[in-house]
Order: C-alpha cells, then sequence, then structure tokens
C-alpha cells in the first residue's frame, strides 16, 4: 500500500485497484465485473460529501462520460465513468450514509459494472499518484 | 420627472477623465463608426410628475373592472384582507430588490422561510424553494425536473390549461425533448391512454387539480401509472382547493406545483403573479433557484441561510438543471402574509364557500336552460353547454351590459364558469335571471 501526505494525514491508493485521470478507482474482478468509486484524493480534494445521485442498474456506462454526481458543501460535480460497460448493482446504502465517501472511499463503491470494456486508459496505483503530483 | 440618471455633468467629466477620456465620444471611439448611432434616440422629452399621473390614471381607465365576475380560468378574484397589503405596502419590502448579500436580510430570508413552510403544508411535500415567475413556469420547470437521460418523455394530459401546456412546449423545445399530449374522455384524462402512451421512456405526467374544466381527476389512478413505470407525477394544483382536497403528499406526487394568484394576490391584468413548486425528499435537490434553510448562528440563535446552493447555475455552471436563479420574492411574501391572516380554519372556509357558491351557480343556470357538460365533482369551476356559439355570445354580452363578467367561451357554445366565496347569492340569483332572459328571447 502507497502512502502520500493529505495535509498531516496520509492519502492511500491500494495497489489492487486502477484508477483514471478523472479521480475514479475501478476494482476489476476475474468475472469481468467491477467495482467503481471516486479515489482519496478526489474526496479529499470536495471536502465533506453531503449527497450522491446514483443511477439505476440497467443503465449503461461510457467511459468518460458522467454516470453518477456527487454534492459536497461547495459544489455538486459529475463522476465519469472510469470503463464502459452496464449497472449491474447500485450501493444504495451510500445514499444513506453520503460521509462514507470521506471515511473509506475505497470500500465507498458506486456501482457493480458489469460486461466492462474500455480498460485500456486505466493507471496502476503508481501511475496515478505521480499524475496527481503532478496534477496539483 | 426628474432623471433618474443622479450625477451632475460635471461629476460625468471626473469619471470619464479618471477613466483616461475627456469625451464620452472617445469613450466610445472603440465601437466601429458604422456601427454608431448618428441621430439622437427618438424618445419624446421627460414630463412633470402631473403629466405622468394623468397619463397612467387615463391608461387605467381602459380597464374594465366588473362589478360581478364569474370567471376564472386560471386567475381567480378573492378576498384580500386588508392587513395584506398593509403589511406588504412597507417599503422595507416593497422597493427591496432580491438580496445579493442574502444572509444581511434576514427578514426577507424568514419571509422566504414562512412562505415556503406554508406551500410544504398546502400541498403535503417536504421540500419547497423561494418560488418562480408563475404557475406556467412552476409547472414547466417541475418536467425539466423530471428529465434524465433515458427518460425525457413529458407527458401533459390535455385537461391541463393549454396556456400552461403551451409553456411546457416552449421548455421542451429549447432541450429538443418530447411533449405527449395525453387525450380526455368526459372532462377529465384518459385513463386508459394515460397507460397506453406511459412507457419505459416516460419521464413524468403533469395533471392539473382541478383541471382546467373544473373537474377533479383521479390523481391516485394516475399516481400508480406512472410509478409503475417508474415515472413521475407532477401535480398542478389551485392553492386554494388544497385547503380541502387530498393534497399532492398524500396523493403520492413527485412534485407540487400551482399558481399562488389566489393566495392574496390581485388580478392585476395578469401579473405579476407566483409559481410555487414542492417536492418530496428524493427531488428535493432538483428543485430550481433559491431555497431558504432554517439554522442556528455561533450564539444558538434561530436564523436563515440560502441552502442547497451547490446545485445551482451560479456553481454548477452549464451543468444546473435550470436557469432560474431568481424568486417573486414580494407576491411570495404576500401569500405568506395572506395565509397567516387567514389561518387554516378561514382558508378552509374560503375553500368550503368557493365550492358551495360554484354548486348554487351551476344549479340556478340549470334551472336557467344550460346544461351542465360534464356530470364529475367540481370545486369551484364547471362547463355549460349553450344551445351554439352564438347563443353564448349572446349571453355574455348581455351578463356584460348588466355589469357582469361572465364564463369563459371555450367555443362550440361552451363556457367555463367560476365562482369564488365574494360571488354573493344575489349576484348568483341576478347572473341567473340574464341568462333566463336571453335564453327565452
Amino acid at each position: 500500500m502507497r502512502r502520500r501526505k493529505k495535509g498531516r494525514v496520509t492519502m492511500n491508493f491500494p495497489k489492487e485497484l486502477k484508477y483514471s485521470r478523472t479521480h475514479e478507482w475501478v476494482r476489476l474482478q476475474e468475472d469481468g465485473t467491477a467495482y467503481i468509486g471516486i479515489t482519496d484524493y478526489a474526496q479529499d480534494q470536495l471536502g465533506d460529501l453531503v449527497f450522491v445521485n446514483l443511477p439505476s442498474a440497467g443503465d449503461s456506462l461510457q467511459a468518460g462520460e458522467p454516470f453518477a454526481d456527487v454534492e459536497s458543501v461547495k459544489a455538486v460535480s459529475d463522476v465519469n465513468a472510469p470503463v464502459s460497460g452496464k449497472v449491474k448493482e447500485v450501493n444504495e446504502a451510500l445514499s444513506d450514509a453520503p460521509e462514507k465517501m470521506n471515511e473509506a472511499p475505497y470500500d465507498a463503491w458506486f456501482v457493480l459494472a458489469e460486461d466492462v470494456t474500455d480498460t485500456d486508459g486505466l493507471m496502476t496505483a503508481e501511475e496515478y499518484e505521480a499524475f496527481i503530483t503532478e496534477e496539483g | 420627472m426628474s432623471t433618474y440618471v443622479p450625477n451632475t455633468k460635471a461629476e460625468q467629466q471626473r469619471m470619464l477623465e479618471s477613466c483616461g477620456f475627456q469625451s464620452f465620444d472617445e469613450m466610445y471611439a472603440c465601437i466601429p463608426e458604422e456601427l454608431r448611432l448618428k441621430k439622437p434616440l427618438q424618445l419624446p422629452e421627460g414630463k412633470t410628475e402631473m403629466e405622468v399621473t394623468q397619463a397612467a390614471k387615463a391608461a387605467a381607465r381602459k380597464n374594465r373592472v366588473y362589478a360581478t365576475v364569474f370567471r376564472g380560468a386560471g386567475a381567480y378574484r378573492h378576498y384580500i384582507p386588508s392587513i395584506v397589503k398593509e403589511v406588504t405596502g412597507k417599503e422595507e419590502f416593497r422597493t427591496a430588490y432580491t438580496p445579493y448579500q442574502a444572509e444581511i436580510s434576514q427578514g426577507v430570508l424568514q419571509s422566504i422561510f414562512e412562505f415556503q413552510t406554508d406551500i410544504c403544508e398546502l400541498t403535503g411535500m417536504a421540500a419547497a424553494n423561494a418560488s418562480v415567475y408563475d404557475g406556467a413556469t412552476a409547472a414547466a420547470e417541475a418536467c425539466e425536473m423530471c428529465r434524465e437521460k433515458t427518460r425525457k418523455k413529458v407527458l401533459v394530459s390535455a385537461t391541463v390549461d393549454p396556456k400552461i401546456l403551451s409553456v411546457v412546449r416552449t421548455y421542451s423545445f429549447g432541450r429538443d425533448a418530447e411533449v405527449t399530449v395525453v387525450p380526455e374522455k368526459d372532462g377529465v384524462t384518459d385513463p386508459d391512454a394515460l397507460k397506453q402512451l406511459t412507457d419505459g421512456e416516460t419521464a413524468c405526467l403533469l395533471l392539473q387539480q382541478p383541471n382546467r374544466y373544473g373537474c377533479i381527476e383521479d390523481a391516485d389512478a394516475a399516481a400508480d401509472i406512472m410509478h409503475e413505470a417508474k415515472a413521475k407525477l407532477i401535480m398542478s394544483c389551485n392553492p386554494i382547493a388544497l385547503a380541502v382536497m387530498k393534497t399532492p403528499g398524500e396523493t403520492g406526487a413527485d412534485i407540487a406545483v400551482g399558481e399562488g394568484q389566489p393566495l392574496g394576490l390581485p388580478l392585476s391584468f395578469g401579473g405579476p403573479y407566483l409559481g410555487f413548486m414542492a417536492a418530496d425528499e428524493k427531488m428535493m435537490r432538483k428543485l430550481p433557484g433559491r431555497i431558504v434553510g432554517e439554522t442556528t448562528d455561533i450564539n444558538g440563535n434561530r436564523c436563515y441561510v440560502l441552502t442547497l446552493q451547490a446545485r445551482e447555475q451560479h456553481i454548477r455552471r452549464e451543468k444546473a438543471g435550470s436557469n432560474i436563479c431568481s424568486n417573486e420574492a414580494l407576491c411570495a411574501l404576500t401569500a405568506a402574509v395572506y395565509l397567516a391572516a387567514m389561518g387554516p380554519e378561514n382558508l378552509i372556509r374560503a375553500a368550503l364557500a368557493c365550492h358551495a357558491n360554484a354548486a348554487a351557480l351551476k344549479a340556478k343556470l340549470t334551472e336557467s336552460g344550460l346544461k351542465p357538460v360534464h356530470d364529475r365533482p367540481f370545486f369551484h369551476e364547471f362547463v355549460m353547454q349553450a344551445a351554439d356559439e352564438a347563443q353564448a355570445e349572446r349571453i355574455l354580452s348581455a351578463l356584460d351590459r348588466a355589469d357582469i363578467l361572465g364564463g369563459l367561451p371555450l367555443g362550440d357554445g361552451k363556457t367555463l364558469w367560476c365562482a369564488t366565496e365574494m360571488n354573493t347569492p344575489e349576484e348568483i340569483e341576478r347572473a341567473a335571471a340574464v341568462v333566463k332572459e336571453v335564453l327565452q328571447a
């Protein structure tokens, strides 16, 4: 597990995940499905998250296109699909506890996607960390 | 009257010089020569205050104010308690423009919060916004709230006021989205047609309660049909009727909207009016415009703030759901003062009097020889049939000569009548007598 300074706390980018340039994480599973959420860096930048607008099961995901939005005390932001596919399952529990995105961003999955494609552009944890260091 | 540009020539010159110019011509030099107006604007010279007052009074005399009114069709004459104008006429309210540093204007925020609370109580919904321009805007904005990527089709019942439908169409035109009109049957929305037209791409149904003919719609059935298809139900309601009818909240509607004019606003030749909007908790964040919330300051005192602003266009820019960024603050205040002055009991009494008077008018007009068009429950409006269009016109002219504004002509000899608590039994007798005279002539 890699750690990066976030004020006095450290940021966390698990190695087993893949990352997008718009700060979403993907947990690719062996059966071709994938869990999707937003990264530790994203939640840190957004601040306290108070609301999440999730898609419905059956909706299609297009890599790079918005599929959900999150509302912090500062702004409403789109969340892009890091991969293409179809929504198999939605984490409804997240709607009732949006603070989970801040507290445990890698447990706070938005959707479980199936028929996942377009994974080529994703970054490894090392690449993503280098990317945000450059961007920040 | 004196000019509203309050600076002197000398002050203007100083301002020019501080910007680095000697003259206005020099300041406008960056505007291409061919675009500049070479002659003075065609505006008449200023007039004295007396002349302006006389001109305004002459224009006002062109308005025909009837002693007796039996017409509604979207704008309703109700009694307005004297205290309403007394409070809303205070200059702190009347002359204030929208507060840009909103939280400094706690009084305005409190009045909006009270208005929102009133609307939530009337509609039975969870959250209301600070109002929009009018009932038609509210309905169109509500349709936009329901549209999603894969659900773009908006259904509007044919029994919705055509003026509202036309605004919904205008909104949809800009978004290149579909509006489908659900046919009517016997004066209400045809439930079979509604079922047929509803599919997986349906965003919502806009239903008016009572509808444009005054009939009460089966909103529960409409709610079931919509929710089964995972679509939303928007109810456009008459706020006075809400005092005695099942609320949109009780019906399970997702959004409730309406024209707030009946709540203490005079007819005023059509405006300014007031659109109200309320939603259930799930749709709350999609409400357009401003929402005032109650909180506590650092000393623990109750205070008011603009809330849920993150969804608004000044933050969300082009991704905001709506470009509404203002409200009808003075009209919303008027509604809040009206409702406070009336209280729940008197509002219910007014609503019951509206219905009783309308029922009496319908009975008397029937006695006079007109035929009721729909045999359905109604609130304070109903449609009557004359022998033909010419006869319907003769009735309205005869009433006009008696200083009575009759119902709204709908064509084919049909007329939409309305009575409110303002109509006396004598007025109803008199109108019925005039109608009888025309029919027997």
